[in-house]
């Protein structure tokens, strides 16, 4: 299978990427880790008439812990966070995700902020941001802007950009106190895409109760679902069994999965009934053990 | 346009056209049939190839993009002698077709070159995304681990 022909840039730095960027506009795209884009381009789901090279931009490759954020640039591959110190000791929801996004060699290749650009709601990477509470820098050639993470998820395929713009960074805030997360992800094979998914994240004062809560649901709606009313349940509250339950149950009612190959819709949301409950179990124990 | 790529420490060029797919380039431009086509929908694993080192999926990359790296291809495994790989490989009937053994050997290089003493679970994880309809995986993990054991008695 053959991609449609299409005009090759391959920018030596950020600078001469944005200006690109700015001049195709619309019939501009980018080529990351390519491991979503070349798969499309070759069904002829995508056609891009111009692809801006960005793996020589290596000065983007990058996972570091800055103030207040861990920073993840734009060329960090999957496999950089994967058993990494600095995600592990900012991000327990990312840290549990990462082994479980595609497989070795597609890690090695595909990068968290193509992903994230990407918008497939059978995606990973975008649960864990909308639990956690990241935000995308966007740059361009006229400037740069923070979006927080549920703005820049627009729906099925489509991220907030503007044309000319591309993802630099993405950050993810440092917890305020001992905080948890998880990533529970069902999939029939490694390199499977999930068949249903849940990221968590809490967050706990010194007293125990949960100052900040962080849920978002993989392949079960149109887009990365992300259910403020159970998060909000949570916050302010002193963990428990029950509690848990309450926001499992609203998790598996919000989302609105569809019957596929991997599995019919009410399966799926029993899953999600399931994995939620457990993924909070899961981060409230390892906030305890932090703390 | 053209592409200059190190494979297996010569540098190569040809010109191609942007679309082309590394996995072409090495087999078509450059003649060099070890690595394989299974799936070219990135699912398989026959095409692997190891950029600067790493395993990738050689039919989910652009030859363009690969302009002024090193590509180590199966080919580049033997040095005059066969490689602890490919001696394991026969010894333990790493193989029966052969079509994923390129893609199984370069994985297991680029892990033993880390590991030289993986257990079971570390080598099935680092095969993952590559498949095998022949052998079952038991003697393709043997056989990644004999090359190690092999490679740190030397
Ligand atoms: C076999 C296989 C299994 C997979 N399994 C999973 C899985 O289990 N879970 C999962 O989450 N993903 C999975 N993926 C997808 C994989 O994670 C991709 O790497 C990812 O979706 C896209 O990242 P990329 O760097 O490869 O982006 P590309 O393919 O290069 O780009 C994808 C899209 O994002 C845009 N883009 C990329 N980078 C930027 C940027 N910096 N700024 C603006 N736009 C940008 C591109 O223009 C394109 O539209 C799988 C892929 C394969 C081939
Ligand atoms: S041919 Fe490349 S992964 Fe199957
Ligand atoms: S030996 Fe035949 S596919 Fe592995």
């Amino acid at each position: 299978m053959y991609p449609p022909a299409f005009e090759y840039w391959s920018p030596r730095s950020l600078d001469e990427a944005l200006s690109k960027l700015q001049e195709l506009g619309n019939d501009g795209r980018v080529l990351a880790g390519g491991q979503s884009l070349i798969p499309m381009m070759k069904l002829r789901l995508a056609a891009p008439a111009n692809l801006v090279d960005i793996n020589n931009l290596t000065d983007l490759a990058y996972v570091r812990a800055d103030n207040g954020h861990l920073a993840i640039g734009a060329l960090a591959r999957h496999a950089d966070v994967v058993d990494n110190a600095d995600v592990k000791a900012i991000s327990p929801t990312m840290a549990s995700a990462a082994p479980w996004v595609a497989d070795p060699l597609v890690r090695n290749r595909g990068t968290v902020a193509g992903s994230i650009a990407h918008c497939d709601p059978e995606g990973d990477w975008n649960s864990v941001m909308l639990a956690v509470g990241a935000s995308v820098v966007a740059s361009s050639s006229s400037g740069q802007r923070v979006i927080p993470i549920g703005e820049f998820v627009v729906d099925f395929f489509t991220n907030s950009l503007d044309e000319g713009e591309m993802v630099t960074e993405v950050r993810i805030p440092r917890p305020a106190g001992a905080a948890g997360g998880a990533y529970l992800k069902l999939e029939r094979k490694i390199g499977d895409y999930a068949t249903a998914a849940v990221a968590t994240f809490l967050d706990l004062a010194g007293d125990g109760t949960i100052t900040n809560a962080g849920i978002a649901l993989t392949a079960v709606a149109s887009k990365n679902l992300k259910v403020t009313e159970a998060e909000q349940l949570l916050i302010g509250q002193t963990p428990s069994d029950e509690l848990f339950g309450e926001a499992a149950a609203i998790a598996a009612r919000a989302c609105d999965p569809e019957s596929d190959v991997r599995g019919p819709a009410e399966y799926k949301r029993a899953v999600i009934n399931a994995y939620t409950k457990r993924g909070l179990d899961q981060a409230f124990a390892q906030a305890k053990g932090g703390s | 346009m053209k592409v200059t790529v190190t494979i297996n420490g010569t540098a190569q060029s040809a010109d191609v056209e942007p679309r082309q797919l590394l996995v072409d380039f090495i087999r078509t431009e450059l003649g060099m049939t070890g690595t394989h086509i299974g799936c070219d929908t990135t699912s398989c694993g026959a095409c692997t190839v190891l950029l600067d080192g790493t395993p990738i999926k050689s039919c989910t990359m652009f030859a363009a993009s690969a302009d002024g790296h090193e590509i180590q291809t199966v080919e580049g495994l033997k040095n005059g002698e066969l490689h602890p790989l490919q001696v394991s490989f026969k010894q333990n009937h790493g193989l029966q077709c052969g079509f994923c053994t390129p893609g199984m050997m370069l994985v297991g290089k680029a892990l033993l070159e880390k590991n030289t003493s993986p257990t079971d679970d570390e080598v099935r994880w680092a095969i993952s995304g590559n498949l095998c309809r022949c052998t079952g995986y038991t003697n393709i993990v043997k056989s990644i681990q004999a090359a190690g054991a092999a490679i740190e008695g030397n």
